[in-house]
């Protein structure tokens, strides 16, 4: 590989390992806001319990999230130097407004949300949560500002080949900001809907059907059956608007070569870029053409008609591996959904493909994203800036060096994240706490606040 | 002072200015945490958890100044951002990787199986430690000018011990104000250790500083700047030898003068920092780059500036509030 590819192969590799974690907290701070709120009004205890598990799993997530950030803020100046000489004018203050407005407050009421109940008041404490699951969506918002950008600019005028700023409003409501940070903010429930589902469905597999984890599996499934539904409309309207700006993105997703009318919607393929079609292609004739037209004879543009498009195979499976995704949890959701509202809980098979899915959310996302980002390649800024006059002049030996090194941590802190989250559900149902496993803070013999623990709020 | 008459210049300024704040900041707050996560080598199991648990709940926030500093130099000086990193590609990477672990260890440590949480607190020590050296390092090879010869390699590692001792001693200085008892004495030795290592490492770096550079040399050694500047290595000097003559004494009767120590480091890194920012000043990648040569577009800076403005109060009010919330010594830490 060349010193861009492994470039690039470090980037996708920091980035992807990164939004695993901001996916799962973004929507996980208002489910906690939720299960904070039911408490406070109705003084069941069930939704504290609620809350304190997964203000745990919040916990490992935002800490995850962070140290993953933090790479990434680095790695716009070690891999893409071209990036910000070119349209730094651009990202620079989107950038420096999601620290600002974001980070900091996040991560600074975090500490009061985590560790500061019996230190300030309910209300107090209440609010540190708000501002917490405001600041997460907060740098959701600034950072899919500047990711829409790079896909649909606008809003700016080169001078002396880099960009200024020429109005922005502009800016930040490029055409694509609405849909993709809906696409995102959805993505987010959808993926912390499915872990809270899952992680109770396996508590309740294990037989610890205490009302704290109920309430949870409740939340989980009704939220995503209810998510789903506008996710597929709101991907409908993603893809349109896609067409409109990027329309060789879509082209690649959908697997068109030659323009044509009435295109079929491709269920299987194997693109070819040698011999530019597709090999064992199974479609549904003039599908593709009524989903992104509206009309069975509508045009498609194929990608023969552009002198820049994106490589096709990896747009056309990631594409499909996310609406597959998308299909199975609005069966497995719905299913759930209509078992708990005449039973009362799932059956034993639909609680282990809850299991199964509890970390489908991330599978859909970062399917998701790779269909976005490598569609929008060779572009960095689409029609603007090619990746390739973005990068660095490292060398190739050392980029490879320091991937490999990342993508160790990452494969190990995934797998001991997993394996801790499932560690965490079944802990949680062991009462009381057993001393030699429980963590320092609830050992016996040490000054604290287990009067808070144990005589409720 | 006619560099400052125009809008770009007074900007630039303004964000080299934030820039080494928030620089500054990040060096003494998660360098207290840093501090904190070298020392767990030398501490019992019982000593771990509370040393842990006295910062929990900042670090996350003291993190985030090392992005704010981080961020500014890529928005507000874009092309240095791309010259400094790359230059600093392998160390930069260490060190990434070292905060990675040093921040997963925080609550993995506390969610594990009892037999895994000493692997976490290892990769803890390690994290905190590998993190200072790379900074240490970091620094050096920015002092050298980012010259690629054996000295300057070798200067490099010099300053990273020199950091990481640095860390340790705000670190020793910050658990003598957050604990109490055994732990509290073992920090003040850690504490009186760590201040010698510091200071030996401040000597050899500010000689190295002038020898190394003829315009930094020139700077500092030229009539009158040789009088005006000389309060600042005398005051550091005074500093710590007050420091240590206060840790001496500790721990007194009801826990007087414990904050004397953190006073301490704190002034010590602000007047090692303001050191620094004199001898490089105006340049930005040394000898290359002036902040003023390497600044983004105005009008972009202005949008940033103004936020900035309105910004940085609240943050550093919530900032305030959350240490209040947590004043004092140190309790186990729980998610209730």
């Amino acid at each position: 590989m060349d010193a861009l590819m492994l470039a690039r192969a470090q980037f996708g590799a920091n980035i992807t390992f990164h939004i695993l974690f901001p996916t799962i907290t973004i929507a996980l701070g208002w489910m906690l806001l939720f299960f904070k709120l039911r408490y406070n009004r109705t003084q069941d205890m069930k939704w504290m319990e609620a809350y304190r598990f997964y203000v745990k799993v919040f916990a490992l997530c935002f800490a995850l999230g962070v140290v993953s950030g933090i790479t990434m803020s680095f790695q716009f100046g070690t891999n893409w130097p071209g990036f910000m000489e070119k349209v730094g004018n651009i990202a620079g203050p989107l950038l420096a407004y999601e620290v600002m407005t974001a980070f900091f407050l996040e991560a600074t009421f975090l500490g009061i949300m985590l560790f500061g109940f019996n230190r300030v008041s309910n209300r107090v404490h209440t609010l540190a949560t708000v501002l917490v699951a405001v600041g997460t969506t907060l740098s959701a918002f600034w950072i899919l500002v500047l990711n829409s950008w790079m896909h649909t600019p606008a809003g700016f005028e080169m001078r002396d080949g880099v960009a200024h700023a020429t109005s922005w409003m502009e800016i930040i409501f490029n055409p694509s900001m609405p849909y993709r940070l809906t696409h995102m903010l959805l993505a987010s429930g959808l993926t912390a809907s499915f872990l809270i589902a899952g992680l109770s469905a396996y508590q309740w597999l294990r037989g610890d059907k205490r009302a704290g984890v109920m309430a949870a599996m409740k939340t989980g499934i009704y939220a995503a059956a209810m998510l789903i539904p506008l996710q597929i409309f709101m991907g409908d309207l993603h893809g349109l608007n896609t067409l409109e700006h990027q329309p060789q993105k879509v082209a690649a997703m959908e697997g068109i070569w030659e323009t044509e009318r009435g295109a079929p919607l491709l269920l299987f393929a194997m693109p070819n870029e040698e011999t530019r079609s597709n090999d064992y292609a199974i479609g549904i004739p003039k599908l593709a053409s009524l989903i992104l037209t509206h009309d069975l004879d509508g045009e498609i543009k194929g990608l023969n008609e552009f002198e820049h498009h994106p490589p096709v195979a990896p747009v056309f499976y990631a594409f499909r591996i996310m609406v597959g995704t998308g299909i199975l949890m609005l069966a497995v959701s719905w299913l759930a959904s209509i078992q708990l509202y005449r039973r009362g809980e799932p059956k034993r098979w639909l609680a282990y493909a809850l299991v199964g899915m509890a970390f489908s959310g991330w599978v859909a996302t970062v399917a998701g994203w790779y269909t976005t980002e490598i569609g929008r390649q060779p572009w960095l800024v689409h029609g603007v800036l090619m990746t390739a006059d973005a990068a660095s002049d490292v060398a190739a030996g050392m980029i490879a060096a320091t991937l490999a090194a990342y993508v160790a941590v990452y494969v190990v802190l995934i797998a001991a994240f997993i394996s801790t989250l499932f560690y965490l559900a079944r802990r949680a149902g062991e009462k009381p706490d057993r001393p030699d496993r429980a963590p320092v803070a609830n050992r016996p013999g040490v000054a604290g606040s287990r009067q808070i623990l144990e005589g409720g709020a | 002072m006619d560099l400052l008459a125009t809008h770009g210049h007074w900007l630039a300024f303004a964000f080299a200015f934030l820039m080494g704040l928030s620089i500054l900041l990040y060096v003494i707050l998660d360098g207290y945490d840093l501090g904190v996560g070298i020392l767990l080598r030398g501490a019992t199991d019982d000593e771990k958890d509370k040393m842990i648990a006295s910062i929990g709940p900042f670090w996350d926030a003291n993190e985030t100044w090392l992005v704010l500093g981080v961020g500014i130099l890529l928005v507000a000086f874009p092309i240095a951002h791309g010259t400094i990193l790359t230059a600093l590609y392998l160390p930069t990477a260490i060190m990434l990787i070292a905060l990675i672990l040093r921040g997963v260890s925080f609550d993995f440590r506390a969610k594990v199986l009892a037999s895994h949480k000493h692997m976490w607190d290892t990769s803890f020590f390690i994290g905190s430690l590998l993190a200072a050296l790379a900074q240490g390092y970091m620094l050096g090879l920015y002092i050298m000018g980012f010259e690629h010869s054996i000295a300057s390699h070798l200067f490099g590692l010099l300053a990273g011990v020199c950091v990481a001792a640095g860390y340790g001693f705000i670190g020793a200085s910050w658990l003598i104000m957050k604990t109490d008892g055994e732990l509290q004495k073992k920090a003040v030795r850690w504490a009186r250790v760590s201040l010698w290592l510091t200071a030996a490492g401040i000597g050899l770096v500010s000689l190295a500083t002038p020898l190394v550079n003829a315009r930094i040399f020139d700077k500092w050694f030229s009539i009158p700047n040789i009088v005006l500047l000389a309060p600042i290595p005398i005051i550091t000097g005074i500093v710590i030898l007050l420091t240590d003559y206060t840790l001496r004494k500790l721990p007194l009767p009801q826990d007087r003068f414990a904050w004397v120590p953190f006073a301490g480091a704190v002034s010590i890194f602000v007047l090692c920092f303001h050191g620094l920012a004199y001898s490089f000043y105006p340049y930005i990648v040394p000898e290359k780059m002036t902040i003023y040569g390497a600044a983004a577009a105005p009008e972009s800076l202005m949008i940033i500036f103004v936020g900035a403005m309105v910004v940085l109060p609240c943050i550093i009010g919530y900032t305030i509030f959350a240490y209040r919330v947590f004043w004092g010594k140190v309790q186990d830490l729980r998610y209730y």
